[in-house]
Order: C-alpha cells, then sequence, then structure tokens
C-alpha cells in the first residue's frame, strides 16, 4: 500500500493531477447549479463522444466512394458483425445530439446564461450549434442513396440562387459542375477530418469559458446583473456556497448522461439503423426525395415561401438569424437573468419552437406535393360513383385517368395539394368548373389543350354531382333565384 | 551571450535599428521566416482548394442515339454520361434528361432538374404535365411552368442533329445561377 501511495506521488509530483483536477473537475461551481435544469450540455457532449467513438468503427468499413459507398453500407449492415448496431447508435445519437443541444440552448436563453460575462460561451454554442447541422447534414450524404443525391441538388439549387457568383459556389459545394464521385469525396471530408476538427476546438473553447468565467448560478427572480458588481456578486455565491463540481455537483449529469446513453442504445437496438433508400442513380426518378428530421423545415420552408420573396429569405435568412443570435449577448447583456421575469423571452422561445414544429410536422406530411400514383392506385369510394348518369360516370374516368387525382382527394383518399372534390358541387356552379379546369389558376394547371369538349362536359357533370346528400348544386349568385336581398350597408356610403 | 533584457531596454535608444540585438533580430528573423513558409505553403493550398470555382466546365456535345429512338409527338427519357466523369463515379455517371420529339427534326431537350429547387420532374403524358414530387412544381408539355413554387420553366438544352443523331449540349447540373446551360 505504501508503494502504491509513493507511486501516486511520484506521478502526481510529474504530471500535477491534482492541480489539474482542482482547476478542472473540481473546479467550484455554485450549488445552485447542480440542477436537473443543468444536465444538457453535458448530454450533448456525451452524444458528441457516442459520435466520435461509433464513427471510428463505421469508418473501418465505409468506403467513400460514389461507386462503393452504398454496396460498403450494405455489407456493414448485414454481414459485419453487429455493425448494423453502430450504424444504428450513429444514427440514434446524431438525432439526441441536434435535440438535446437544442434544449440546452432553450435553457440557456431562459436562464439568461448568456448574459455577462458569458458572451463568448454563448457565441461558441452558437457555432456549435451551426457546426453539429453540418455534421448532420454532410453525415445524411455519406449515405449516398437516393435521397442524399436530390438532397445535394436541393443543396446546390438554393447556393445557384446566390447572386453574381451562384455557379462558382455551387462547383465549390459539389466538387464540379454535376453531383459525382468528387462530391462525396468533399462531404467525406467534412464530416470526417473539419467539422469535428472544428467541433472540438469549440467544444474546448466553450469548455474553458466555463471554467474562466463560472457555470451560471440558478438565476433569482429580482437580482440583476451589473456589469460593475457581477463579478463579485458571482465570487460570494462560490465562497458562501461553493461546492466542487467533481464530486458534489455531478450526480445529476451522470444520471442524465446515463439515461441519454440508454435511450440512443435501445433505441438504436429495436428500430435498427436507417437503411439508404435507394441507389444514388439520378435516372431512377422515381422518388420523393425528402431531407432527415432536422431540415424538414427547410423543406417546408421552401414549399411555402411565395416564389418572389423564396430567394431572399434562403440566402438572407440564414445571415440574419446568425446575426441575431450572435449579437443577443451584446444588446441583451445585463438585467434580469430569470425567466420568470422575461416574458419576451418565454414568448420568443414558444414561437420558435412552435414555428419550427409546425414547419417540421409540415414537411413530414408534405400535403403540397403530387401523389405521383394516386391516378393508378387510389379507387373512387362507393357513394361517389352510385346513382350517377352515364354522363357523370364517364367524368369520373375522366378524372381518374387525366390524373386529377394526383392532387385532388375525393374524401380524402388521393393528392392534398389542391381542394377535396368531394363536395366540389356546393361549391362551384357547372360554369365555374369548367372555367377552373379549362384555363386552371389558384396553383392548378390549365387543361384547355388537354381535354376535349365532351370530356369537359363529362369531367364538369360529375363534379357538379360531387355534394352530400340532399344538397342542391351551388347556385350563380347573380341570377335572380329568391327576392334580391336589400343593398348591403357598406355599398351605401 | 548578452543578458536576457537587452531587448526590452532598445525601445528606449534612440536608434531602434543600429542598435538592436542579436536576440531581437533572430526574433525578427524567425518570424519573417515562418511568414514566408506559412505562405509558401498557404498560397498553394488556397489555390488546390479554390481552383474548382475558378476551373471553367464548358458544356459539351453528347450523343443521345438515332432520331428513331424517340417517336414522334412523344416525351420520353434519355440518358447521357457525364462528359465530366470519374471512374469512381459510380451510378451518379448517368445524367437524365427529357426529349420531347414534336415533329421530325423539331425537338425539346429538358433538363430532369426542376427550376425550384433541382428534384426530379416527372413526365405525365396522360395529362401532359411534368410534376415535381418535392415541392408540387408543375410543367406543361413544352416545359413552361404551370404552377408550384417554380420561378421559371423548365431547363432546356441545346440540340443539333447529325448523321441520324441526337445531340444534347450538357454537362453542368442546370441551377438559377446559369439559366441557360
Amino acid at each position: 500500500m505504501e508503494k502504491l501511495r509513493q507511486l501516486y506521488f511520484w506521478i502526481d509530483d510529474r504530471l500535477h493531477l491534482t492541480k489539474l483536477f482542482e482547476s478542472t473537475a473540481g473546479h467550484h461551481v455554485p450549488k445552485s447549479s447542480g440542477s436537473w435544469f443543468y444536465v444538457f450540455g453535458s448530454a450533448t457532449l456525451l452524444c458528441f463522444i457516442i459520435q466520435v467513438v461509433t464513427g471510428i468503427c463505421l469508418a473501418l468499413i465505409y468506403q467513400p466512394s460514389a461507386s462503393e459507398a452504398y454496396a460498403s453500407l450494405e455489407y456493414l449492415s448485414y454481414d459485419v458483425p453487429l455493425g448494423w448496431y453502430l450504424r444504428a447508435v450513429h444514427n440514434w445519437g446524431s438525432n439526441f445530439m441536434v435535440g438535446i443541444m437544442l434544449l440546452h440552448m432553450t435553457q440557456v436563453f431562459l436562464f439568461g446564461a448568456y448574459k455577462y460575462p458569458r458572451e463568448i460561451t454563448w457565441l461558441s454554442g452558437c457555432i456549435l450549434l451551426f457546426l453539429t447541422l453540418g455534421m448532420a447534414f454532410t453525415g445524411q450524404v455519406l449515405r449516398f442513396d437516393e435521397d442524399a443525391y436530390w438532397g445535394l441538388g436541393i443543396g446546390a439549387s438554393i447556393m445557384g440562387r446566390i447572386p453574381f457568383f451562384g455557379q462558382e459556389v455551387v462547383n465549390m459545394m459539389l466538387g464540379g459542375p454535376i453531383i459525382a464521385g468528387q462530391t462525396l469525396s468533399r462531404f467525406f471530408t467534412l464530416h470526417v477530418f473539419v467539422l469535428p476538427g472544428a467541433i472540438i476546438a469549440l467544444v474546448s473553447l466553450h469548455l474553458r469559458m466555463v471554467l474562466t468565467k463560472g457555470i451560471n448560478e440558478y438565476p433569482t427572480p429580482g437580482i440583476l446583473v451589473d456589469r460593475k458588481t457581477y463579478d463579485a456578486h458571482y465570487q460570494t455565491i462560490l465562497r458562501k456556497e461553493g461546492v466542487p463540481f467533481v464530486p458534489h455537483a455531478i450526480d445529476k449529469d451522470l444520471i442524465a448522461s446515463a439515461v441519454v446513453l440508454g435511450l440512443i442504445l435501445f433505441l438504436a437496438a429495436f428500430d435498427g439503423p436507417k437503411m439508404p433508400n435507394g441507389l444514388a442513380d439520378p435516372t431512377q426518378i422515381d422518388t420523393v426525395p425528402r431531407p432527415d428530421f432536422f431540415f424538414l423545415w427547410i423543406f417546408a420552408l421552401a414549399a411555402l415561401l411565395p416564389p418572389y420573396m423564396e430567394s431572399f429569405v434562403l440566402l438572407v435568412g440564414p445571415i440574419v438569424l446568425s446575426i441575431l443570435l450572435f449579437t443577443l449577448p451584446f444588446f441583451n447583456n445585463t438585467g434580469e437573468k430569470s425567466w420568470r421575469r422575461r416574458p419576451i423571452a418565454v414568448l420568443t422561445v414558444v414561437l420558435v419552437w412552435l414555428t419550427f414544429g409546425i414547419l417540421t410536422y409540415l414537411g413530414k406530411t408534405s400535403p403540397w406535393s403530387p401523389d405521383m400514383q394516386a391516378w393508378t392506385k387510389d379507387e373512387t369510394p362507393k357513394e361517389f360513383l352510385v346513382n350517377r348518369s352515364p354522363l357523370e360516370l364517364q367524368g369520373n374516368l375522366v378524372l381518374q385517368y387525366k390524373q386529377c387525382r394526383l392532387c385532388h382527394a375525393i374524401d380524402g383518399i388521393g393528392g392534398k395539394r389542391g381542394p377535396d372534390l368531394a363536395e366540389v358541387g356546393m361549391r362551384l356552379t357547372e360554369p365555374q368548373l369548367v372555367r377552373q379546369v379549362v384555363q386552371g389558376g389558384g396553383n392548378m394547371p390549365a387543361y384547355g389543350k388537354n381535354l376535349t369538349r365532351d370530356e369537359i362536359t363529362a369531367l364538369t357533370a360529375y363534379l357538379v354531382s360531387l355534394r352530400p346528400p340532399g344538397i342542391p348544386p351551388a347556385r350563380d349568385s347573380t341570377l335572380p333565384a329568391k327576392p334580391a336581398p336589400e343593398t348591403p350597408v357598406s355599398a351605401q356610403r | 551571450m548578452e543578458p536576457e533584457n537587452t531587448s526590452s531596454q532598445s525601445p528606449a535608444q534612440p536608434c531602434g535599428n543600429c542598435k538592436s540585438s542579436r536576440r531581437d533580430f533572430l526574433l525578427k528573423l524567425g518570424v519573417g521566416l515562418n511568414v514566408a513558409a506559412g505562405a509558401m505553403i498557404g498560397i498553394p493550398l488556397a489555390g488546390y482548394v479554390a481552383s474548382i470555382m475558378v476551373e471553367k466546365f464548358p458544356l459539351q456535345w453528347i450523343n443521345l442515339g438515332p432520331l428513331s429512338k424517340f417517336p414522334e409527338g412523344k416525351t420520353t427519357l434519355a440518358t447521357y454520361l457525364n462528359p465530366y466523369r470519374r471512374s469512381w463515379d459510380g451510378d451518379t455517371d448517368l445524367i437524365p434528361c427529357w426529349v420531347r420529339r414534336l415533329a421530325g427534326e423539331n425537338f425539346q431537350i429538358f433538363a430532369i432538374n426542376c427550376a425550384h429547387l433541382g428534384c426530379p420532374v416527372r413526365w405525365f403524358e396522360e395529362s401532359q404535365l411534368f410534376l415535381c414530387p418535392c415541392h408540387g412544381g408543375a410543367y406543361y408539355a413544352d416545359g413552361s411552368r404551370a404552377s408550384g413554387p417554380p420561378p421559371r420553366g423548365l431547363f432546356e438544352y441545346e440540340y443539333k442533329i447529325e448523321q441520324g443523331d441526337l445531340f444534347v449540349k450538357g454537362g453542368l447540373l442546370p441551377t438559377l445561377a446559369d439559366t441557360n446551360p
């Protein structure tokens, strides 16, 4: 035992481990920071470590070559013992890393931790957010399936909208004029060397700032941050109720990390890896490209923005958002920290989560996409066929055969891009239907050149018949059918 | 050896340069040499990475096959090999495009990529429309915009006919950066 003690002292004398411990893991933190709200940062770091470890293991097999990547992923998933499990852990680790990082950011924002003197902690965290999203996007490309291929196409198309030197940026992104082998090589380089290196550097800075400027104390409503008094105030807190982080404040971090790790491993084992969904073969055009979960909101935004502002929002939006994030600790540097006295901060969080949540939901359901198979796979419910005249039944065939149902559902069955036609006969008169079919409008193409007069007659006759039982067809309100209404007040002036 | 603190005294001297110590000189030389060495590696590195932005990739004439492959009045999918392909490109070296033969030698060749965000548009013969699976962009048979988010019609390639073969001028992922590929 005495020998071991001496060995320890010898090692400590040479490596200064005790001093290192006291100034890092054992540094004093306010007792109040040992809170369940403070576990997200360490949990994000844990996810990153999982990603590094599993990523290194995957790189033992994965081939970053456009001609081999897909096959190597299949080999990894089906042939290499536990290869599927590592891929699954890497995928779920990525989801958790982004998700927990967002929670961490929300908590930091609500607790005013970005205020004096922790501005650089916040800045480095914001850069880490962008780097992590970069990891998520480049990782999705490495799956090199059809979603990856067309996802790159979407990325290049957005870059191509940059004025003056759009083409140069596209070439830089793709490594050439077309998505090809060199595109995968550069995304591999980013995913495996550049971005992880930058993350390690930024995490080091982030943790260094936590050590030099201290972890944010649990905010108390009414105690305001003042640049003149805060440092002394913080030192007082440390003197009065400071505890070494290890072992007195790390307990909840440990539990949370274990829960996160357990969840990742469980979901990985239960759900399995995310398999590539189709060869990255551009000639296979029967595809419905969708981005991974954390980019669905951008996908939705691209569908919903009016064309005239789309390029502007896609290109300038990220810059404005970054400026807002980066300058936050400078225009909101002092004052109240507690979210209980910061209603605008709470409202901001609610609005941001709602906006991104709704956009993600819309991106997932993407009602704006035509259902390309609807005209062959979707039947017409029986009640929309019985008691119809031969002309109306012919109209139903036109509706089906001219592929109207790619965009139009009947009673919820079919595409969701246009309005459901189940009750269209009580909304539009026959002349209105003819006009709409022939001229299009309101996001509907014109079919005038593509339908014969007879087909239009049959189609509109059928559409007029689509209405609930007992309801008469829509009537032209300009024709007198019942006593003319009195002149509205607004028209009298 | 001169004492350590010589350099810190030197600013007090009226003539900084002539009285500069050897240590000062070596420091400046060291910094200078490293700046030079840094430039010697940094400039080629930047050139290596950024060369792709300067390099030009002119469109090239590519044979799509004999005219008989394309029935009149129809729009069919054709594929061509990327002129800038490498042996490690795998399946990505085949590029699809839509060939519309109106009549005789009158053609229209459209890029597969939607003018909105580059997804592959599909041709629907029955409704005479190109539809995009991503955000629902729609185009008429002649490539003009019908509805949805695309800001313009489909990208159209130049074509020519030589000795009974149809040639397309391709080799670029069309985006709004170059609306006339």
